[in-house]
């Protein structure tokens, strides 16, 4: 135990004695970003299974419901969230190989992604409220149940969803001031590392989101 | 060891090549659902989705790269989730 955390010690202390009373352990960092992943792995695990159960129930009903969403955009918007996966990927290389300059403009370009997927999403849901197609509506309560269960877990899922875009960009823009501040730098890259695999878990939930409303 | 695995960049060809496959594998399950498979096009989504989701862990979130320990700790979560399933169905399938 001891002898896995002497080096770590050693690095920091080397690297800079003035910031010795600073706490920075990236093995540990990493772990626990992993272990607070796997949290939200299981939540959406879980609305997974709920969702596998509703299928189960209502297989005629969900496929019937899933008329009413436009795959073309779900996969545009799934090689949106891919490609922002991507240019964090490099973004985060951009900044182990010393390049600051090209590392932000690569997270900037993550967030322009990021907002194109979100306008997306915004552009399919006001077109489904457009339509009555919302929990409860006039429209929605003469479906059947199974279309309703349909839609409800659709406005859920890919709610909850787009939260986490949400709380992923403002990750992402934290990163960037922290980049600024030098708190993050080419020596001590952990905490964006932290972000993007954070980043990465949300286009992970996506990419099983993606059949489960518009492939089925 | 831990440091040298932080500090040594995956080749942007490596990520270029990943995010090919994953767009391929996007336009695929696309092209494929305009497909009647009789029965199994749902299942075939998923399957693609699968082999998706292991590309970005591998190498996107870098589990190829990182020790032992968190290659055990994505099974363990997965074989906790396959449990959460089986327990769900055995009940459900049977009703």
């Amino acid at each position: 135990m001891t002898s896995t955390l002497e080096p770590a010690g050693a690095a920091e202390a080397g690297a800079a004695g003035a910031a010795e009373h600073e706490h920075y352990d990236p093995a540990a960092s990493k772990l626990g970003m992993w272990l607070f992943l796997f949290t939200e792995a299981l939540l959406f695990g879980t609305m997974f299974i709920v969702y596998a159960v509703y299928l189960h129930q209502h297989a005629i009903g969900f496929r019937a419901a899933a008329r009413d969403v436009n795959k073309l955009l779900g996969g545009a918007n799934t090689a949106i969230l891919l490609t922002s996966s991507l240019t964090m990927a490099l973004a985060i290389a951009a900044m182990i190989r010393g390049n600051r300059r090209a590392c932000v403009q690569l997270l900037a370009v993550t967030l322009i992604l990021a907002a194109c997927f979100l306008g997306v999403k915004g552009y399919e849901w006001g077109h489904k409220f457009a339509h009555g197609i919302y929990p409860k509506s006039a429209s929605m309560l003469l479906r059947p149940a199974g279309e309703q269960v349909f839609f409800g877990l659709y406005f859920t899922m890919t709610g909850l969803h787009a939260l986490h875009v949400l709380a992923g960009g403002g990750a992402i823009l934290w990163a960037i001031r922290h980049i600024r501040l030098g708190r993050i730098a080419p020596d001590r890259p952990t905490v964006l590392a932290n972000v993007g695999l954070y980043w990465h878990l949300v286009d992970l939930v996506w990419i099983f989101l993606f059949p489960l409303f518009y492939l089925i | 060891m831990a440091e040298s695995a932080e500090h040594r960049p995956v080749p942007n060809a490596v990520y270029l090549a990943v995010w090919a496959g994953l767009i391929g594998l996007t336009g695929l399950t696309l092209a494929v659902s305009y497909i009647d498979l009789a029965g199994v096009g749902f299942q075939t989504a998923l399957l693609i989705a699968t082999v998706k989701a292991s590309l970005v862990l591998l190498y996107f979130m870098h589990l190829r790269y990182e020790p032992r320990l968190y290659f055990t700790m994505v099974l363990i979560v997965l074989v906790t989730y396959a449990v959460f399933i089986i327990l769900t169905f055995s009940d459900y399938a049977f009703r």
